[in-house]
């Protein structure tokens, strides 16, 4: 069974390679010339005014819970997807009701704004 | 054994080098060269040697020299491991997508078969979709360990938007999956060989739907937000120069050369030619031998994979330069309020017509 994977394996193992070897190529051949204005980090110009590690909108954060949701219930659908035509009505009947219940909880989340930005 | 591992060695090898070698410099160059001509100016054409341009393509030489020459940047601030790190994190998930994508079908060469598929999982296309998420972490911890307001910006967007198109991407293959009965990118593949067994004619909605989605996914224009060059700088990149900076370009161009690959696999009958089987391939050059005959298949098949391929990336770039960027409320609500119920009647749909025909 891992067998199977024996070439991923190898194609993991060889793009690794492949991009460590552009680090060291790009840290090694490139110039070094450091002082003080060239290290700021860039703000079209001026000198950094307010550190970016800040509070940011809690949008950001409503997303990604809403997608830890949604791509589980994703993840529910794909092997009811490969035997449905095996199941037949039965499968259907339980996946229109699954699919019901996500959509209200979907509804419920548009209705209270979580998929506004303004 | 051995020469099983050699098999598997040569197709790496022929994956690495079409992606690396061939396609991800080659189309910083169709990118250029195709804006130009759209755009009505010249284009590429300063780098030469001795005189000759070859219609720019020597800048792809020149644009890799000043990569590799440039000084690697770190400023200060940033979380210099990190900031290394998350390239590597961005560029190796999509080379490694590529294992499970078949360019071809299965031949019987010298008394073995030979598939061309580097990995055949038969959770293959689950294998692409956890891959290609990994990536995520490598923009969201690029932005982030940059000390940068740009960076950090770019790099939240890239994390809202990626996940967002992520669960629709899920979504819209599922019709594609309860069709075929299978995740097995080369099954899918070997069940088009009729032209209208085409993904395209079972599910059409799903490619249309598909194609929005991953190229959402990976940030190019109209979705480009994410690196809004206008508003943010370069995003998550700001502060990336030289090869690192090159690694996450290369990681854009070889997804995109990813989406046009599954696409032709799920929905343009993958290496199959319309109304030609392969049976009758096979014995219009029978007179070659087994060896010979399965020998010029598969040439033509991998020749027709990668021109299917190639109209894909196409339709992508024409897609890139035609339209403007989307605001980013425009791009969520695309995401969460059209796509997603539209994903799941698709689902409702697919299912109350397979087992109507059935």
């Amino acid at each position: 069974m891992l067998e199977s994977y024996t070439g991923a394996a190898i194609l993991l193992f060889m793009s690794v390679a492949i991009a460590v070897g552009m680090l060291v190529a790009t840290s090694v051949l490139g110039p070094k010339r450091k002082f003080a204005d060239k290290m700021e980090p860039f703000e079209c110009g001026e000198s950094q005014i307010v550190s970016p590690y800040q509070r940011f909108s809690v949008k950001f954060y409503l997303v990604a819970v809403l997608f830890i949701l949604f791509d589980i219930e994703a993840v529910f659908l794909f092997p009811w997807a490969i035997i449905y035509k095996q199941l037949g009505l039965f499968g259907l009947i339980e996946m229109v009701v699954f699919i019901v219940i996500l959509g209200i909880g979907l509804m419920y989340v548009w209705v209270r704004g979580g998929l506004d930005w303004e | 054994m051995i020469v099983d591992l050699a098999i598997t060695l040569a197709k790496v090898f022929f994956i690495l080098a079409v992606t690396v070698g061939f396609f991800a410099p080659v189309l910083t160059w169709v990118e250029r060269k195709q804006s130009a001509i759209m755009q009505d100016r010249i284009g590429a054409n300063r780098a030469d040697i001795m005189g000759f341009t070859a219609l720019g393509l020597f800048h792809i030489i020149a644009d890799a020299a000043k990569m590799f020459f440039k000084e690697d940047f770190i400023p200060d601030g940033a979380n210099k491991v990190l900031h290394t790190l998350a390239p590597v994190i961005a560029l190796v998930p999509a080379l490694l997508t590529f294992a499970v994508i078949p360019f071809g079908g299965q031949y019987n060469l010298f008394g073995k078969e030979v598939n061309l598929v580097i990995s055949d999982l038969d959770v293959g296309l689950l294998f692409v979709f956890a891959i290609a998420s990994l990536a995520t972490y490598g923009y969201v911890v690029a932005g982030w360990s940059s000390n940068n307001n740009w960076s950090l910006l770019g790099s939240m967007r890239t994390a809202s938007q990626m996940v967002s198109y992520e669960v629709t991407l899920g979504l819209t293959i599922i019709g594609v999956l309860m069709v075929y009965g299978s995740m097995q990118l080369t099954q899918i593949g070997a069940a088009q060989e009729n032209f209208w067994h085409w993904g395209f004619f079972l599910q059409p909605l799903g490619f249309f739907m598909f194609m929005t989605a991953s190229i959402a996914e990976n940030k190019r224009i109209p979705f480009d937000n994410p690196e809004a060059e206008s508003e943010l700088v370069a995003g998550y990149f700001t502060e990336y120069s030289g090869l690192k900076f090159g690694m996450f370009f290369m990681a854009e161009f070889i997804e995109i050369v990813t989406i046009a690959a599954i696409v032709t696999i799920l929905f343009f009958g993958a290496w199959h030619i319309p109304f030609v089987t392969t049976a009758t391939l096979l014995s219009i050059f029978d007179f070659l031998g087994t060896t010979g005959s399965n020998l010029v298949l598969m040439f033509i098949h991998v020749g027709v994979f990668f021109t299917k391929v190639l109209i894909f990336i196409f339709i992508q770039m024409t897609i890139r330069w035609s339209l403007p960027r989307f605001r980013y409320d425009q791009i969520m609500k695309l995401g969460w309020k059209i796509l997603l119920p539209l994903a799941l009647a698709n689902i409702v749909v697919t299912g109350v017509v397979i087992l109507a025909l059935s």
